[in-house]
Protein backbone atom coordinates (compact mmCIF):
# COMPACT_ATOMS: atom_id res chain seq x y z
CA UNK A 1 0.00 0.00 0.00
CA UNK A 2 1.53 3.33 -0.98
CA UNK A 3 2.18 5.76 1.83
CA UNK A 4 2.17 9.52 1.43
CA UNK A 5 5.74 10.59 1.85
CA UNK A 6 4.89 13.87 3.70
CA UNK A 7 2.78 12.06 6.29
CA UNK A 8 5.35 9.37 6.68
CA UNK A 9 8.25 11.75 7.09
CA UNK A 10 6.64 14.34 9.44
CA UNK A 11 4.00 12.65 11.59
CA UNK A 12 4.84 14.71 14.73
CA UNK A 13 4.67 18.11 12.99
CA UNK A 14 1.26 17.51 11.37
CA UNK A 15 -0.60 16.52 14.57
CA UNK A 16 -0.21 19.82 16.54
CA UNK A 17 -1.13 21.78 13.42
CA UNK A 18 -4.39 19.88 13.09
CA UNK A 19 -5.12 20.48 16.77
CA UNK A 20 -4.57 24.24 16.37
CA UNK A 21 -6.87 24.29 13.36
CA UNK A 22 -9.57 22.47 15.26
CA UNK A 23 -9.25 24.87 18.21
CA UNK A 24 -9.52 27.91 15.93
CA UNK A 25 -12.57 26.49 14.21
CA UNK A 26 -14.20 25.78 17.56
CA UNK A 27 -13.46 29.35 18.72
CA UNK A 28 -14.97 30.99 15.63
CA UNK A 29 -17.97 28.68 15.75
CA UNK A 30 -18.51 29.61 19.42
CA UNK A 31 -18.31 33.32 18.64
CA UNK A 32 -20.85 32.96 15.86
CA UNK A 33 -23.39 31.03 17.92
CA UNK A 34 -23.22 33.28 21.03
CA UNK A 35 -25.91 36.01 20.81
CA UNK A 36 -24.72 39.61 21.24
CA UNK A 37 -27.08 40.57 24.06
CA UNK A 38 -25.60 44.04 24.40
CA UNK A 39 -26.28 44.84 20.77
CA UNK A 40 -29.75 43.32 20.87
CA UNK A 41 -30.66 45.35 23.95
CA UNK A 42 -29.25 48.54 22.43
CA UNK A 43 -31.29 48.09 19.25
CA UNK A 44 -34.41 47.23 21.21
CA UNK A 45 -33.94 50.33 23.37
CA UNK A 46 -33.44 52.49 20.30
CA UNK A 47 -36.54 51.03 18.65
CA UNK A 48 -38.58 51.64 21.80
CA UNK A 49 -37.37 55.23 22.02
CA UNK A 50 -38.19 55.88 18.37
CA UNK A 51 -41.63 54.34 18.90
CA UNK A 52 -42.34 56.63 21.84
CA UNK A 53 -41.05 59.62 19.88
CA UNK A 54 -43.29 58.88 16.89
CA UNK A 55 -46.26 58.26 19.17
CA UNK A 56 -45.69 61.63 20.91
CA UNK A 57 -45.40 63.46 17.58
CA UNK A 58 -48.49 61.71 16.20
CA UNK A 59 -50.40 62.58 19.37
CA UNK A 60 -49.39 66.22 19.12
CA UNK A 61 -50.17 66.51 15.44
CA UNK A 62 -53.53 64.75 15.79
CA UNK A 63 -56.19 66.84 14.07
CA UNK A 64 -59.05 68.28 16.14
CA UNK A 65 -62.25 66.26 16.40
CA UNK A 66 -64.41 66.87 13.37
CA UNK A 67 -68.13 66.85 12.66
CA UNK A 68 -69.55 63.33 12.39
CA UNK A 69 -66.97 61.77 14.70
CA UNK A 70 -67.88 60.54 18.18
CA UNK A 71 -67.26 63.35 20.66
CA UNK A 72 -64.68 62.54 23.34
CA UNK A 73 -66.34 61.59 26.59
CA UNK A 74 -65.76 64.02 29.44
CA UNK A 75 -66.86 64.73 32.95
CA UNK A 76 -67.53 68.26 34.17
CA UNK A 77 -67.97 69.16 37.82
CA UNK A 78 -69.80 72.45 38.07
CA UNK A 79 -68.96 75.29 40.44
CA UNK A 80 -71.92 74.24 42.60
CA UNK A 81 -70.71 70.64 42.79
CA UNK A 82 -72.93 68.85 40.26
CA UNK A 83 -71.33 66.37 37.90
CA UNK A 84 -72.16 65.91 34.23
CA UNK A 85 -70.78 63.13 32.05
CA UNK A 86 -71.32 63.26 28.31
CA UNK A 87 -72.02 59.54 28.03
CA UNK A 88 -74.88 59.97 30.54
CA UNK A 89 -76.52 62.57 28.31
CA UNK A 90 -77.27 60.31 25.30
CA UNK A 91 -80.61 61.19 23.74
CA UNK A 92 -80.08 64.89 24.36
CA UNK A 93 -78.31 67.56 22.39
CA UNK A 94 -75.33 68.88 24.35
CA UNK A 95 -74.00 72.38 23.80
CA UNK A 96 -70.49 72.59 25.24
CA UNK A 97 -69.06 76.10 25.40
CA UNK A 98 -65.45 76.88 26.36
CA UNK A 99 -64.93 80.35 27.79
CA UNK A 100 -62.82 82.39 30.22
CA UNK A 101 -63.51 85.48 32.28
CA UNK A 102 -60.46 87.24 30.79
CA UNK A 103 -61.66 86.57 27.25
CA UNK A 104 -63.31 89.63 25.73
CA UNK A 105 -64.89 87.84 22.71
CA UNK A 106 -66.55 85.43 25.19
CA UNK A 107 -68.52 88.37 26.57
CA UNK A 108 -70.09 88.95 23.14
CA UNK A 109 -71.91 85.61 23.20
CA UNK A 110 -72.50 85.18 26.95
CA UNK A 111 -75.95 86.80 26.99
CA UNK A 112 -77.04 85.03 23.77
CA UNK A 113 -75.98 81.64 25.11
CA UNK A 114 -77.98 82.27 28.27
CA UNK A 115 -80.99 83.35 26.18
CA UNK A 116 -80.68 80.18 24.09
CA UNK A 117 -80.52 78.08 27.27
CA UNK A 118 -83.67 79.79 28.54
CA UNK A 119 -85.33 79.01 25.22
CA UNK A 120 -84.47 75.28 25.15
CA UNK A 121 -84.55 74.51 28.87
CA UNK A 122 -88.35 73.82 29.11
CA UNK A 123 -88.18 71.13 26.42
CA UNK A 124 -85.48 69.21 28.29
CA UNK A 125 -83.96 68.05 25.00
CA UNK A 126 -80.93 70.33 25.09
CA UNK A 127 -78.25 70.55 27.78
CA UNK A 128 -75.97 73.56 27.94
CA UNK A 129 -72.59 73.13 29.64
CA UNK A 130 -69.96 75.81 30.13
CA UNK A 131 -66.32 74.92 30.72
CA UNK A 132 -64.21 77.73 32.17
CA UNK A 133 -60.83 77.34 30.52
CA UNK A 134 -57.70 78.34 32.48
CA UNK A 135 -59.66 80.66 34.69
CA UNK A 136 -59.77 81.35 38.41
CA UNK A 137 -62.94 80.29 40.17
CA UNK A 138 -63.47 83.72 41.71
CA UNK A 139 -63.31 85.48 38.35
CA UNK A 140 -65.44 82.81 36.68
CA UNK A 141 -68.20 83.28 39.23
CA UNK A 142 -67.99 87.06 38.87
CA UNK A 143 -68.30 86.69 35.10
CA UNK A 144 -71.32 84.40 35.42
CA UNK A 145 -72.98 86.83 37.77
CA UNK A 146 -72.21 89.77 35.49
CA UNK A 147 -73.82 88.10 32.45
CA UNK A 148 -76.56 86.30 34.37
CA UNK A 149 -75.38 82.84 33.29
CA UNK A 150 -77.56 80.17 34.90
CA UNK A 151 -76.79 77.01 32.88
CA UNK A 152 -74.32 74.54 34.42
CA UNK A 153 -70.76 75.79 34.38
CA UNK A 154 -67.56 74.45 35.86
CA UNK A 155 -63.81 74.63 35.56
CA UNK A 156 -62.05 72.61 32.87
CA UNK A 157 -59.85 70.99 35.50
CA UNK A 158 -56.35 70.33 34.28
CA UNK A 159 -57.57 71.51 30.84
CA UNK A 160 -58.48 67.88 30.25
CA UNK A 161 -61.76 68.53 28.40
CA UNK A 162 -60.28 71.18 26.11
CA UNK A 163 -57.32 68.90 25.39
CA UNK A 164 -59.60 66.02 24.43
CA UNK A 165 -61.48 68.32 22.05
CA UNK A 166 -58.14 69.84 20.94
CA UNK A 167 -59.44 73.36 21.29
CA UNK A 168 -57.35 76.21 19.97
CA UNK A 169 -58.61 78.96 22.29
CA UNK A 170 -61.77 80.57 23.65
CA UNK A 171 -64.58 80.98 22.93
CA UNK A 172 -65.30 77.69 21.19
CA UNK A 173 -68.60 75.82 21.09
CA UNK A 174 -69.16 72.15 20.28
CA UNK A 175 -72.66 70.78 19.75
CA UNK A 176 -73.04 67.04 20.24
CA UNK A 177 -76.06 65.20 18.88
CA UNK A 178 -78.32 62.69 20.62
CA UNK A 179 -76.00 59.82 19.61
CA UNK A 180 -72.89 61.38 21.08
CA UNK A 181 -71.49 62.46 17.73
CA UNK A 182 -70.12 65.89 17.08
CA UNK A 183 -72.68 67.76 14.98
CA UNK A 184 -71.48 71.36 14.95
CA UNK A 185 -68.33 73.32 15.77
CA UNK A 186 -68.03 77.07 16.28
CA UNK A 187 -64.50 78.38 16.79
CA UNK A 188 -65.52 81.99 17.36
CA UNK A 189 -68.23 83.77 19.33
CA UNK A 190 -71.85 83.43 18.26
CA UNK A 191 -73.11 86.74 16.94
CA UNK A 192 -76.77 86.35 17.88
CA UNK A 193 -79.39 84.14 19.47
CA UNK A 194 -80.66 83.28 15.98
CA UNK A 195 -77.26 81.94 15.02
CA UNK A 196 -77.26 79.65 18.06
CA UNK A 197 -80.77 78.45 17.33
CA UNK A 198 -79.94 77.84 13.67
CA UNK A 199 -77.11 75.60 14.85
CA UNK A 200 -79.18 73.62 17.37
CA UNK A 201 -82.58 73.28 15.63
CA UNK A 202 -81.41 71.14 12.67
CA UNK A 203 -79.77 68.71 15.11
CA UNK A 204 -82.95 68.48 17.17
CA UNK A 205 -84.97 67.78 14.03
CA UNK A 206 -82.85 64.80 13.00
CA UNK B 1 -46.01 111.64 103.89
CA UNK B 2 -48.32 112.96 101.17
CA UNK B 3 -45.36 113.39 98.88
CA UNK B 4 -44.40 109.77 99.40
CA UNK B 5 -47.93 108.62 98.61
CA UNK B 6 -48.01 110.71 95.45
CA UNK B 7 -44.61 109.41 94.42
CA UNK B 8 -45.79 105.83 94.99
CA UNK B 9 -48.96 106.46 92.93
CA UNK B 10 -46.89 108.04 90.17
CA UNK B 11 -44.41 105.14 90.01
CA UNK B 12 -47.25 102.62 90.08
CA UNK B 13 -49.10 104.42 87.28
CA UNK B 14 -45.93 104.73 85.20
CA UNK B 15 -45.13 101.07 85.70
CA UNK B 16 -48.70 100.03 84.75
CA UNK B 17 -48.56 102.15 81.61
CA UNK B 18 -45.23 100.64 80.55
CA UNK B 19 -46.49 97.13 81.28
CA UNK B 20 -49.70 97.75 79.36
CA UNK B 21 -47.73 99.15 76.43
CA UNK B 22 -45.50 96.09 76.35
CA UNK B 23 -48.51 93.85 76.50
CA UNK B 24 -50.10 95.70 73.62
CA UNK B 25 -46.89 95.50 71.59
CA UNK B 26 -46.76 91.75 72.09
CA UNK B 27 -50.23 91.23 70.73
CA UNK B 28 -50.25 89.43 67.41
CA UNK B 29 -51.23 91.39 64.34
CA UNK B 30 -54.92 91.06 63.70
CA UNK B 31 -54.66 89.26 60.32
CA UNK B 32 -52.00 87.83 58.00
CA UNK B 33 -50.15 90.57 56.15
CA UNK B 34 -50.49 90.59 52.37
CA UNK B 35 -47.47 89.00 50.66
CA UNK B 36 -45.15 91.37 48.82
CA UNK B 37 -44.71 91.41 45.05
CA UNK B 38 -41.30 89.75 45.47
CA UNK B 39 -42.84 86.88 47.41
CA UNK B 40 -45.54 86.46 44.77
CA UNK B 41 -43.03 86.61 41.92
CA UNK B 42 -40.77 84.07 43.63
CA UNK B 43 -43.58 81.54 43.22
CA UNK B 44 -44.87 82.93 39.92
CA UNK B 45 -41.50 82.47 38.19
CA UNK B 46 -41.73 78.74 38.90
CA UNK B 47 -44.99 78.58 36.96
CA UNK B 48 -45.79 79.15 33.30
CA UNK B 49 -48.73 80.87 31.70
CA UNK B 50 -51.13 78.16 30.45
CA UNK B 51 -52.36 80.41 27.64
CA UNK B 52 -49.24 82.07 26.23
CA UNK B 53 -46.68 79.29 25.93
CA UNK B 54 -43.18 79.48 27.40
CA UNK B 55 -43.87 82.63 29.37
CA UNK B 56 -43.20 82.52 33.11
CA UNK B 57 -46.07 83.91 35.17
CA UNK B 58 -43.94 86.61 36.82
CA UNK B 59 -43.25 88.37 33.51
CA UNK B 60 -46.44 87.53 31.64
CA UNK B 61 -48.25 90.77 30.74
CA UNK B 62 -51.75 89.40 30.04
CA UNK B 63 -54.81 89.97 32.17
CA UNK B 64 -55.13 86.23 32.73
CA UNK B 65 -51.62 86.11 34.23
CA UNK B 66 -52.40 89.10 36.45
CA UNK B 67 -55.36 87.11 37.78
CA UNK B 68 -53.16 84.10 38.45
CA UNK B 69 -50.61 86.27 40.25
CA UNK B 70 -53.37 87.64 42.47
CA UNK B 71 -54.46 84.05 43.08
CA UNK B 72 -50.89 83.23 44.17
CA UNK B 73 -50.96 86.24 46.50
CA UNK B 74 -54.26 85.04 47.93
CA UNK B 75 -52.94 81.53 48.52
CA UNK B 76 -49.71 82.83 50.11
CA UNK B 77 -51.79 85.03 52.42
CA UNK B 78 -53.71 81.91 53.44
CA UNK B 79 -50.40 80.34 54.43
CA UNK B 80 -49.92 78.01 51.46
CA UNK B 81 -46.36 76.95 50.61
CA UNK B 82 -44.87 77.35 47.13
CA UNK B 83 -45.17 73.59 46.54
CA UNK B 84 -48.82 73.56 47.55
CA UNK B 85 -49.52 76.42 45.15
CA UNK B 86 -47.69 74.66 42.32
CA UNK B 87 -49.65 71.47 42.93
CA UNK B 88 -52.89 73.46 42.96
CA UNK B 89 -52.00 75.16 39.67
CA UNK B 90 -51.11 71.83 38.05
CA UNK B 91 -54.44 70.36 39.14
CA UNK B 92 -56.37 73.35 37.88
CA UNK B 93 -54.56 74.10 34.63
CA UNK B 94 -52.59 70.97 33.80
CA UNK B 95 -48.95 69.97 34.11
CA UNK B 96 -47.89 72.37 31.38
CA UNK B 97 -47.94 75.24 33.90
CA UNK B 98 -45.00 73.65 35.70
CA UNK B 99 -41.45 74.59 34.77
CA UNK B 100 -40.37 70.94 35.04
CA UNK B 101 -42.64 68.00 34.18
CA UNK B 102 -43.62 65.86 37.18
CA UNK B 103 -41.76 62.55 37.28
CA UNK B 104 -44.62 60.19 36.43
CA UNK B 105 -45.74 58.18 33.43
CA UNK B 106 -43.79 58.83 30.25
CA UNK B 107 -42.30 61.96 31.86
CA UNK B 108 -39.83 59.62 33.57
CA UNK B 109 -38.05 59.32 30.23
CA UNK B 110 -37.09 62.98 30.46
CA UNK B 111 -35.19 62.26 33.66
CA UNK B 112 -33.84 58.81 32.76
CA UNK B 113 -32.70 59.14 29.14
CA UNK B 114 -30.15 61.98 29.45
CA UNK B 115 -28.06 60.34 32.21
CA UNK B 116 -28.35 56.96 30.47
CA UNK B 117 -27.25 58.48 27.15
CA UNK B 118 -24.35 60.16 28.95
CA UNK B 119 -23.24 56.91 30.58
CA UNK B 120 -23.53 55.08 27.26
CA UNK B 121 -21.44 57.76 25.59
CA UNK B 122 -18.76 57.47 28.30
CA UNK B 123 -18.73 53.67 27.87
CA UNK B 124 -18.41 53.90 24.08
CA UNK B 125 -15.61 56.45 24.36
CA UNK B 126 -13.81 54.25 26.89
CA UNK B 127 -14.02 51.28 24.55
CA UNK B 128 -12.88 53.34 21.57
CA UNK B 129 -9.85 54.73 23.43
CA UNK B 130 -8.98 51.29 24.70
CA UNK B 131 -9.13 49.85 21.18
CA UNK B 132 -6.93 52.64 19.81
CA UNK B 133 -4.27 52.13 22.49
CA UNK B 134 -4.01 48.33 22.28
CA UNK B 135 -2.46 47.16 18.99
CA UNK B 136 -4.63 44.57 17.29
CA UNK B 137 -3.02 41.14 17.30
CA UNK B 138 -2.57 39.57 13.90
CA UNK B 139 -5.38 37.13 13.18
CA UNK B 140 -4.04 33.58 13.10
CA UNK B 141 -4.79 31.85 9.87
CA UNK B 142 -5.49 28.14 9.95
CA UNK B 143 -2.65 26.25 8.37
CA UNK B 144 -5.09 24.31 6.24
CA UNK B 145 -6.33 27.58 4.75
CA UNK B 146 -2.79 28.70 3.85
CA UNK B 147 -1.62 28.03 0.32
CA UNK B 148 0.62 25.06 0.11
CA UNK B 149 3.77 25.93 -1.89
CA UNK B 150 3.63 22.48 -3.43
CA UNK B 151 0.09 23.12 -4.65
CA UNK B 152 1.10 26.51 -5.97
CA UNK B 153 3.91 24.95 -7.98
CA UNK B 154 1.57 22.35 -9.36
CA UNK B 155 -0.80 25.06 -10.61
CA UNK B 156 2.08 26.97 -12.12
CA UNK B 157 3.21 23.82 -13.86
CA UNK B 158 -0.24 23.21 -15.28
CA UNK B 159 -0.50 26.81 -16.56
CA UNK B 160 2.90 26.52 -18.17
CA UNK B 161 1.90 23.26 -19.83
CA UNK B 162 -1.26 24.79 -21.19
CA UNK B 163 0.67 27.79 -22.47
CA UNK B 164 3.14 25.53 -24.17
CA UNK B 165 0.30 23.72 -25.95
CA UNK B 166 -0.80 27.03 -27.42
Amino acid sequence: MPVDSSDALMPDAAAPQAQEDAQLENQTAGQKSRPHWGRILAWLGLAALLGILFWAIWNQQRPPVSVGQPAPDFSLTTFDGNQYRLSDLRGKVVVLNFWASWCKPCEQEAADLEAAWQHYQPSGNVVFLGAAWTDTEKKSLEYMQKFGVTYPNGPDLGTRISQSFRTTGVPETYIIDQNGKLAYIKLSPFQSLEEIRSAIDPILEK
Amino acid sequence: MNRRIWLFVFVLTAFSLVATGQALAQEPTPGPSLPSDDQVNAVARQLYCPVCENTPLDVCPTQACAEWRSLIREKLAQGWSADQIKTYFAQQYGDRVLAAPPARGLNWLVYVIPPLAFLLGVFLLYRAFKAWRTPQPAQPVPASAAIDPADEDEYEKKIEEELRKL
